[in-house]
């Protein structure tokens, strides 16, 4: 392509430069802040018992919301591409809503639809508590994170066609059967790169969360929220260590996908 | 028993790709389906199969009407162009899938593939993985993989259509080797009719969503149905309303009236055979396939004025008292055959 050595380093240096800048750079000064007053703070505010209950908030949203969301997406995939029909550019509109979307507006809708005065307002009425509550924000992280194993699937399905799916079952596999046995390993990297994605986005969900959820410390603060609760009062290297402990996370995921696919490789 | 399709009909959209087809296949024979892309040949291998639903017709496999079957109950080995191997699976365990799924066990299964991956000369690959395969072992792969759950009969779609041209001609060959050992009855689709009446004994030409017709290779090319099945199964010249094939054409250097006269325009010698390409009077262009002897006993030259007597020419003109309508399968043997008047 481009044979010219100063055009290539001179992209080199443009994309570099503008990943340090807008990623590097942040990331790096928050971690250094997070123990410029030693490692005491941060940890304290992390094993605090609101620090603590975030944390496991957060990961209970990702245990809901991540299986979910994978098995609505596999299926909503091979909905697209294996079953062609007229509704499918309706479907796959609706799928990019949450992208399309500001959270905040996906977190107000939610609240209308569930508010007193809501359609849906009378399950409050009967007892089943959505807003303030953690059905509520499992809802808010479900609706947000909704596309990305689908839209990670789609391209991989249409890739590999259908004739393996074909002689599997001309092979005798029933539909079930050839799912499990051919099309799932044949995805699969696609399914777990849309997986990392849902995850990477309901660990750090904010908007939505915070309007459904009312931010009560100790019952309805998700991580992020705390990160932010905590800068508002000032706490800056409580803050500073939650956020930390959120980049793990997401880090942590990434990690395990690329291990995993390593194994196989091997 | 054997295959039979009975008022097959496919539309997809506005296209008609079965048109009221019918075909039967013998027991145990080996036949292809013939005819140009589009002419509805893969799509009807693939109603044979299951793996398209008819808008009509009857599909019967061993004389059991597997119509409404799905593709899994009817016990078809079905081989694709691009050899739909189990990417993710080893060449063992591509060819155990079938008896996997039927849940033999373990030692039956290792023995029953051994002997398959012998058969295709593969038995030093069953680790490998089909991406570290040639396009040849893959497809031999994937018939394996077919023949393993011993299936009634064998559906080959463009099976060596993805391969080059040196090893299309090896499993050409060695298709019809292994057929002549197993005899389960076999259908394979092509769109190249060298290569359908090198392998197989019977041919059905198809052409637009129809049966043109259908016999063995000599059949076809002796006694073709119409114009469209000359012209595929072999090379013809148009003179007028009549079909020579090139090696029909006698050149003739004294005229009379059966001849027409031609300027020799090319000699092209290709080996053993010559090819003589000449403008009629009234532009037409035609060639003639001449052996070697024949050219240095003319003492042929290019530019020179030459005098063609077709020896056998067809007409398929319907009006024709000497020749038979398109839509008679298998036609009365010499009625297409017409001497060509001198004058066109």
């Amino acid at each position: 392509m481009s044979a010219n050595p100063a055009s290539r380093w001179g992209l080199r240096v443009l994309g570099l430069g503008y990943l340090t800048m807008l990623l590097l750079i942040p990331l790096v000064m928050i971690f250094f802040k997070t123990f410029e007053e030693g490692i005491g703070p941060p940890i304290d505010a992390i094993t605090s018992p609101d620090g603590l209950h975030a944390l496991k908030l957060t990961l209970l949203m990702v245990a809901i919301a991540v299986p979910l969301n994978t098995i609505f997406g596999v299926a909503c995939a091979l909905l697209l591409v294996r079953h062609k029909s007229k509704a499918n550019g309706v479907i796959d509109a609706i799928i990019n809503l949450p992208f399309a979307v500001s959270p905040i507006v996906i977190g107000l809708s939610l609240f209308l639809l569930y508010g007193t005065d809501g359609w849906l307002g009378f399950l409050a009425d009967n007892g089943i508590k959505i807003l303030f509550s953690v059905p509520g924000m499992v809802l808010a992280s479900i609706f947000v994170s909704l596309p990305f194993v689908v839209r990670e699937t789609v391209p991989v399905l249409q890739e590999i066609g259908t004739d393996q799916e074909l002689a599997a079952s001309t092979l005798g596999a029933n539909g079930w059967q050839t799912f499990w046995k051919i099309t799932l390993p044949s995805i699969r990297w696609g399914v777990a790169y849309g997986v990392v994605l849902t995850t990477a986005r309901v660990l750090g969900e904010f908007g939505a969360v915070t309007i459904v959820s009312g931010s009560i410390s100790g019952q309805t603060q998700t991580l992020p929220l705390f990160v932010e609760k905590q800068y508002a009062n000032f706490n800056s290297p409580g803050a500073y260590g939650a956020a930390l402990v959120l980049a793990l996370l997401a880090l942590i995921t990434l990690f395990a996908m690329n291990l995993l696919k390593r194994k196989e490789d091997a | 028993m054997g295959i039979s399709v009975e008022g097959a009909n496919k539309r997809f959209g506005d296209f008609q790709a079965l048109d009221d087809v019918s075909i039967e296949v013998p027991d145990g024979s080996l036949t292809a389906l013939l005819g140009p892309s589009g002419s509805g040949k893969s799509t009807l291998l693939r109603a044979i199969a299951g793996l398209e639903d008819l808008d009509a017709g009857v599909v019967t496999i061993n004389g059991e009407d597997a119509t409404g079957k799905p593709a899994q109950k009817r016990g078809v080995g079905f081989v694709f162009q691009h050899y739909a191997a189990f990417k993710h699976m080893t060449v063992y365990d591509n060819v155990a899938f079938g008896l996997k799924i039927r849940k033999w066990d373990k030692r039956k299964t290792s023995q029953r593939v051994h002997e398959l991956l012998e058969l295709v000369q593969l038995d030093g690959l069953a680790g490998r993985f089909p991406s570290q395969l040639s396009g040849g072992q893959r497809q031999r792969m994937a018939l394996a993989r077919a023949l393993a759950v011993q299936p009634q009969v064998l559906l080959l779609d463009e099976p060596f259509g993805a391969l080059d041209a040196k090893v299309r001609k090896d499993l050409r060959t060695w298709l019809r080797r292994l057929h002549e050992e197993m005899h389960v009855t076999t259908i394979f689709v092509t769109h190249d009719q060298e290569e359908a009446m090198d392998v197989a004994g019977q041919l059905v030409v198809m052409n637009e969503g129809r049966v043109e017709q259908s016999g063995t290779a000599d059949e076809l090319y002796e006694h073709p149905a119409n114009e469209f099945v000359m012209s595929f199964v072999g090379e013809v010249n148009q003179l007028g309303e009549h079909f020579v094939r090139p090696h029909d054409m006698e050149i003739v250097l004294d005229p009379d009236d059966r001849t027409q006269e031609g300027l020799v325009q090319r000699i092209v010698t290709l080996g053993f055979e010559v090819r003589v390409e000449l403008v009629l009077s009234d532009g037409t262009e035609v060639w003639a396939q001449l052996t070697r002897a024949e050219l240095q006993r003319l003492e042929l030259r290019e530019g020179q004025i030459a005098y063609l007597r077709p020896a056998q020419a067809k007409s398929f003109n319907g009006s024709s008292p000497s020749s038979h309508g398109a839509s008679t399968p298998h036609g009365s043997h010499d009625g297409g055959d017409a001497e060509v008047p001198a004058a066109v």
